[in-house]
C-alpha cells in the first residue's frame, strides 16, 4: 500500500510547480491578452516558493515512487540553483517584454513547466524519470526559443534547437534502451550493482547516453546549436537557456554517471575528459572572433561547461564538489552578465555587438565596473569568484592524476582570458559611443547582487563550499 | 608586541582609501583633487604604519613574525600572514614607493583621476599581500589579483600602443602563473597543506620536485622577467604612465625574485641545484644580450627597461649561486634596484611631462637649463651602473662574488655586463644632459619644481646612504637568507652522500 501511495511530501516542490503551472494556464486563458503581467508575477512567486520549499526539506535522503525520484542533498543543491536561474531570468524578462511589445503569458507558464522538468531531471533515480524530466524541460525550451514567432531569427532558433534536440533525445533513448537491455534494469542503483564489468553493449549504451547529455549541456562535439540558438532567441530567453537548463543538465550528467556507473568509471572518464578538453579549447578559441555578444557568451558557456566537466572527469567526491561549486558560481556570473546584455538598448532598439559597449566606463561607471568584474571572474582571475570555481575543479583533477587535462585546461583559460579582456578593453580603453537607455530597476538589482557576489565571494566562501561538500558526499 | 593584526592593517589599508574615493562624489575638478589627496594620505599613512613593523621586528629570530592565522577556505587554505627578513624589506619598499607614484601622477594624469587612484591603491594591497601571505593559495590570490589593476593602468592611462602592451603584459603573466597554480594543487595533495612554513620543511620526492620547480619557474621567470620571456616588459614600460613604470620596475619585478627565494629554493632544493646551470645560462644571456639591446634603444624608457632585465639577470644569478653572498646580494640588488630604477623612471617622467616625448634624440644639453635635474639624474645613473659608493654597487658586487665561487665563467661573463651597463647608461646620460643646447623647445625648459624636488631628495639620500652603509638591509635579511642557504646546503650534502654511497 505504501508503494501505491508514495510519500507526496517529498515531492512537494514539484507538486507546487505542476499545479501552479496548470492554474497559471487557466488564469491566462480566461483573462486573455492583458494577463501577461499578472501571470508572470504569479510565476515568479511560484518559482520562489518552490525554491524555498526545497530549502525547507529535511536533510536526509528520500526515495520516492519506487526509486524513480531521489530527494537528496545533491538534488536539493541543484534545485535551488535551478529555481534561482529560472526566477531571475523571468524577472529580467518583464521589462524586455514590455519594451518589445511581446507580452505573452505563455512564456511565464512555459518557464514554470520547464522548471518542473528540470526538478524531475535533477532528482531522477532511473532512466525513465530521466527521460520524462528531460523531455518536459526540452519541449518547453523549444517553444520558448521560438516565442517571438514573428521574428525569423527566433523561429529559426527554435526550429534548429528542436531538430537537433530531438536527434539528441533519440540518441539518449537509444543508449538508455541498450543499457536496459544489457543490465535488465532502469534504476540507477540496480544498474550499478549489475554493471560491474564493462561489456560492449553497456559501453555502447553509455556512449549514446553521454552523447545525449552532452547535447543538453552544450559540450563539444554536440555544441553546434548553442551559438545560433543563443543569438536567435530573445535575450531573456537566452539568459534562461544559459542558466537553469545548464545546471539541470549538468546535475543529471553527474548523477547518472556517478550513481549508475561507478564500476565502469574508467570507461566514461575517458569520454568525459575528452569532451571537457574539447569544450575548453573550442570555447576559448572560437569565441575570439565573435562580435555579437550573445554568440560570444554562447562560446563562453561552452568553455565553462568544459571546465565544470573537469570535476566530473575526476570522478571523486572532491570533483563533484567542484562541479557543484562551479555551477553555482557560473550561474551567478551568467545572470549578471545577461542583466548587462539586456540593458544594451539605444533609443528603444536592442543592440548586440561587443563594440556597442565602447567607453561604457565613462557613460555608466558602475555598470562597467560590475561587468568588468564579471568578465575577469569568467576569465578566472583571483580574487574573483570565478577563480575559486576553477580552483576547486582543477584541484580535484590534479588529485585524480589528470595532469594533461589540467595543463591544457588552464592554458585554454589563458586563451579564453583574451576575449574577456577584450570586452574590458572596449569598455575601459575605447572612446565612448552614445549612452544606453536607462537601466530598469530589476536589472540593476540583479547586476548589483551578481557583481557584488563575484567580487566579495572570497571574503566568506565557507557556507557555499560546505553546502557543496555535503551535496557531493550524498552521491557517494 | 602589539596584539592588533598589523600586517592585515598594512595590507588592507589602501583598500579602505580606495573605497573612500569610490563613494565620494562631486564634480570633476573637485573630486579629482579630493581623490589625489585621499590617495596621497592613504599611502603615507600606510607607509607610516608599515614603519611600525621595524621596531617590533627581531632580525635574529628564526621563522616568521607578526603571524596571523585564520580559517578561510576550509581544508584547502587558511588566511595566514607573516613576515621574515626576506619579505619585510619588500613590504617597506612597496609602501615607500607608493606615495612617490601618487605624487608623480599629480599633474600628469588629468583624465579619470578617481579611477586611477583607486587602481593604484588596489594594486598596493595586492603587492603587499603578495609579500606577506604565508599560504600558497593566498599568495596566488594576491599575485594574480595584481594583474587586474595593472592591466587597467597600462590600458587606460598608457601611451599610443597601450592596448597591445596591456594585453601582452596580462596574458604573458597569466600563462606563466596558471602552471604554478597546478603545481600548488599538486603540492596540496602531496603534503596535505598549502601552508608555506610547513611546506618549507616538507621534503618533496625528487622526481616531483623537478616538475614543481619548473611550474614555479614558468611563473617567476615571466614575472622577473628572464630572457627569453622578457619581451612584455619593454612594451609595458614604454606604454605605462610614469607611476605605472615606477611600480612595475620597483615592485612587480621583485615578485619573481621573491618567489624564487621564498618558494623555489627552500621547497625544491634538489631541483634548484639541478636546474642552477640553466638559470646561470639564462641569466648570463640576459645580462649581455639585454645590455647590448639597451645600447641601441632610441626611447629612454625602453633603454631603462632593458637595463632592468639585465639587473634582474644579476639577481637570478645571485639567487641560484645559493650561498650567503649570492642571496644577500640578490636581496640587496632587488631593494636597491627597486628605488634606483623607480627614480630613473621618475626622472624620465620629469622631462616627459615638459616635452611629451621620450626619444633620446629630442634632448641634449639639458644641464644648461636644468642643473639640479642633471645632478639628480647623474646620481641615479651612477647607481644604475653600479659605481662604488652608490647602492647599486653592493648588490652587483656580492652577486658576482657569489657566482665566482660557483662558476668562474658565469662571473666572467656577468662582469662584461657591468662594462656594457656603464656604456649604455653613460652614453644615455651624455646624449640627454650634455652636448650643445640647440633645440628650440629645450631652451624654455624649467628645472625641477618643489614637488619634484620633494620626490627626488629622499631617493638620492637613500641611494647614497645604502651605498656607503649597507648594514641596515644586510642585517635585516641575513638571518632569513642564511636559513634558506642552510636548507639548500643540507640537501646538497645529502645528494652528494647519496651519490657516493651508490658507487
Amino acid at each position: 500500500m505504501s508503494q501505491l501511495l508514495p510519500p507526496l511530501g517529498a515531492v512537494l516542490p514539484e507538486l507546487v510547480l505542476a499545479v501552479s503551472a496548470i492554474a497559471l494556464i487557466l488564469i491566462g486563458a480566461f483573462r486573455g491578452e492583458g494577463s501577461a503581467n499578472l501571470v508572470t508575477g504569479l510565476a515568479i512567486a511560484v518559482l520562489a516558493a518552490a525554491g524555498v520549499l526545497v530549502l525547507l526539506q529535511p536533510g536526509a535522503e528520500i526515495s520516492a515512487f519506487n526509486g524513480s525520484l531521489v530527494i537528496d542533498p545533491f538534488g536539493r543543491f541543484m534545485k535551488v540553483l535551478v529555481s534561482i536561474g529560472a526566477l531571475v531570468s523571468l524577472i529580467m524578462s518583464v521589462d524586455w517584454q514590455a519594451r518589445e511589445k511581446q507580452a505573452k503569458f505563455e512564456y511565464a507558464v512555459l518557464v514554470v513547466i520547464a522548471t518542473l522538468g528540470m526538478f524531475m531531471l535533477v532528482s531522477a533515480g532511473d532512466l525513465i524519470a530521466l527521460y520524462l524530466g528531460l523531455e518536459l524541460m526540452s519541449l518547453s525550451l523549444y517553444v520558448v526559443a521560438a516565442i517571438n514567432r514573428d521574428s525569423v531569427r527566433s523561429t529559426e532558433a527554435g526550429l534548429k534547437y528542436f531538430v537537433l534536440g530531438a536527434l539528441s533525445s533519440g540518441m539518449l533513448l537509444y543508449g538508455a534502451s541498450l543499457i536496459y537491455g544489457f543490465t535488465g534494469s532502469v534504476n540507477f542503483l540496480q544498474i550499478a550493482s549489475i554493471a560491474k564489468e564493462p561489456s560492449i553493449g553497456l559501453i555502447f549504451g553509455l556512449v549514446f547516453l553521454v552523447a545525449g547529455l552532452c547535447f543538453k549541456v552544450s559540450a563539444v562535439p554536440f555544441h553546434m546549436w548553442t551559438p545560433d540558438v543563443y543569438e536567435g532567441a530573445p535575450t531573456p530567453v537566452t539568459a534562461f537557456f544559459a542558466s537553469a537548463p545548464k545546471v539541470a543538465g549538468m546535475a543529471i550528467f553527474v548523477r547518472v554517471l556517478i550513481e549508475a556507473f561507478p564500476h565502469v568509471s574508467h570507461q566514461w572518464q575517458q569520454i568525459v575528459a575528452f569532451v571537457s578538453l574539447a569544450s575548453m579549447v573550442l570555447g576559448a578559441f572560437a569565441a575570439i572572433g565573435q562580435r555579437n555578444i550573445k554568440r560570444l557568451l554562447a562560446y563562453s558557456s561552452i568553455g565553462h561547461m568544459g571546465f565544470a566537466l573537469v570535476g566530473l572527469a575526476a570522478g571523486t567526491a572532491e570533483g563533484v564538489r567542484g562541479v557543484l561549486l562551479y555551477m553555482a558560481i557560473y550561474l551567478m556570473m551568467t545572470l549578471g552578465t545577461f542583466a548587462c546584455v539586456l540593458t544594451m538598448r539605444r533609443k528603444g532598439q536592442a543592440v548586440e555587438t561587443v563594440d556597442d559597449l565602447a567607453g561604457l566606463a565613462r557613460r555608466n561607471p558602475l555598470m562597467a565596473l560590475m561587468l568588468g568584474a564579471l568578465m575577469f571572474s569568467l576569465a578566472g582571475i583571483p580574487p574573483l569568484a570565478g577563480f575559486l570555481a576553477k580552483y576547486y575543479v582543477f584541484v580535484a583533477a590534479i588529485q585524480a592524476g589528470l595532469y594533461g587535462l589540467s595543463v591544457v585546461g588552464v592554458l585554454a583559460s589563458v586563451v579564453g582570458a583574451f576575449y574577456y579582456l577584450r570586452v574590458v578593453k572596449i569598455m575601459y580603453f575605447d572612446e565612448p559611443v552614445d549612452a544606453f537607455d536607462p537601466m530598469p530597476t530589476e536589472l540593476k538589482a540583479v547586476l548589483a547582487v551578481s557583481g557584488l557576489f563575484t567580487i566579495f565571494y572570497f571574503v566568506y566562501p565557507a557556507p557555499l563550499i560546505e553546502a557543496a561538500s555535503v551535496a557531493a558526499r550524498s552521491l557517494f | 608586541m602589539t596584539d592588533w593584526p598589523i600586517l592585515s592593517v598594512v595590507t588592507f589599508l589602501p583598500l579602505v582609501g580606495a573605497l573612500f574615493i569610490l563613494v565620494v562624489r562631486g564634480d570633476d575638478d573637485v573630486s579629482a583633487r579630493n581623490a589625489r589627496w585621499v590617495a596621497l594620505w592613504t599611502t603615507l599613512v600606510t607607509f607610516l604604519v608599515s614603519l611600525l613593523l621595524l621596531p617590533g621586528f627581531d632580525a635574529s629570530a628564526p621563522g616568521f613574525q607578526f603571524v596571523e592565522k585564520k580559517a578561510w577556505l576550509g581544508d584547502l587554505a587558511s588566511y595566514h600572514m607573516g613576515v621574515d627578513g626576506i619579505s619585510l624589506p619588500f613590504v617597506i619598499l612597496t609602501t615607500f614607493l607608493m606615495p612617490f607614484c601618487i605624487l608623480a601622477s599629480w599633474e600628469s594624469v588629468h583624465k579619470r583621476v578617481k579611477e586611477y587612484m583607486i587602481a593604484f591603491l588596489v594594486l598596493e594591497t595586492m603587492m603587499l599581500g603578495t609579500f606577506t601571505a604565508l599560504d600558497l593559495v593566498l599568495f596566488y590570490f594576491f599575485f594574480e589579483g595584481g594583474l587586474i589593476p595593472m592591466f587597467l593602468i597600462i590600458g587606460v592611462w598608457g601611451g599610443p600602443r597601450r592596448i597591445y602592451a596591456a594585453f601582452k603584459f596580462f596574458l604573458y603573466t597569466l600563462a606563466g602563473s596558471v602552471l604554478m597554480m597546478l603545481a600548488i594543487m599538486a603540492m596540496y595533495w602531496k603534503a596535505g597543506t598549502t601552508d608555506v612554513p610547513t611546506l618549507m620543511q616538507f621534503g618533496f620526492p625528487s622526481g616531483m620536485q623537478y616538475w614543481l620547480w619548473l611550474a614555479f619557474f614558468a611563473s617567476f621567470a615571466v614575472k622577473m622577467p628572464m630572457w627569453p620571456v622578457h619581451t612584455w616588459l619593454p612594451d609595458a614600460h614604454v606604454e605605462a604612465p610614469t607611476a605605472g613604470s615606477v611600480i612595475l620596475a620597483g615592485v612587480l619585478l621583485k615578485m619573481g625574485g621573491y618567489g624564487f627565494l621564498r618558494f623555489s629554493l627552500p621547497m625544491f632544493p634538489e631541483a634548484s641545484h639541478y636546474f642552477a646551470p640553466l638559470v646561470f645560462t639564462l641569466s648570463v644571456v640576459a645580462i649581455i644580450y639585454t645590455s647590448l639591446v639597451a645600447l641601441v634603444q632610441e626611447d629612454i624608457k625602453k633603454l631603462i627597461a632593458y637595463s632592468s632585465i639585465a639587473h634582474m639577470g644579476f639577481v637570478t644569478m645571485g639567487i641560484f649561486a645559493m650561498n650567503e653572498a649570492g642571496l644577500q646580494g640578490a636581496m640587496f640588488l632587488m631593494i636597491s634596484h627597486g628605488f634606483v630604477s623607480a627614480a630613473l623612471f621618475l626622472c624620465v617622467g620629469v622631462i616627459y611631462d615638459r616635452l611629451h616625448t621620450r626619444e633620446i634624440a629630442a634632448y641634449g644639453g639639458l644641464v644648461k637649463r636644468m642643473p639640479l635635474y642633471a645632478t639628480v639624474l647623474m646620481v641615479f645613473t651612477m647607481a644604475n651602473v653600479g659605481l662604488p659608493g652608490t647602492s647599486g654597487f653592493i648588490g652587483e658586487f656580492l652577486t658576482m662574488l657569489a657566482a665566482f665561487e660557483r662558476n668562474t665563467w658565469v662571473a666572467f661573463f656577468a662582469a662584461t655586463g657591468v662594462i656594457l651597463s656603464a656604456a649604455y647608461a653613460l652614453w644615455l646620460y651624455w646624449r640627454v644632459v650634455f652636448g650643445p643646447l640647440e633645440k628650440e623647445k629645450l631652451k624654455s625648459m624649467m628645472d625641477l619644481s618643489p614637488r619634484e624636488i620633494a620626490i627626488m631628495v629622499p631617493l638620492v639620500i637613500l641611494t647614497i646612504l645604502f651605498g656607503v652603509w649597507p648594514a641596515p638591509i644586510l642585517n635585516m635579511t641575513s638571518h632569513a637568507v642564511n636559513a634558506v642557504v642552510a636548507r639548500t646546503d643540507s640537501v646538497a650534502g645529502a645528494v652528494k652522500t647519496a651519490l657516493l654511497l651508490s658507487f
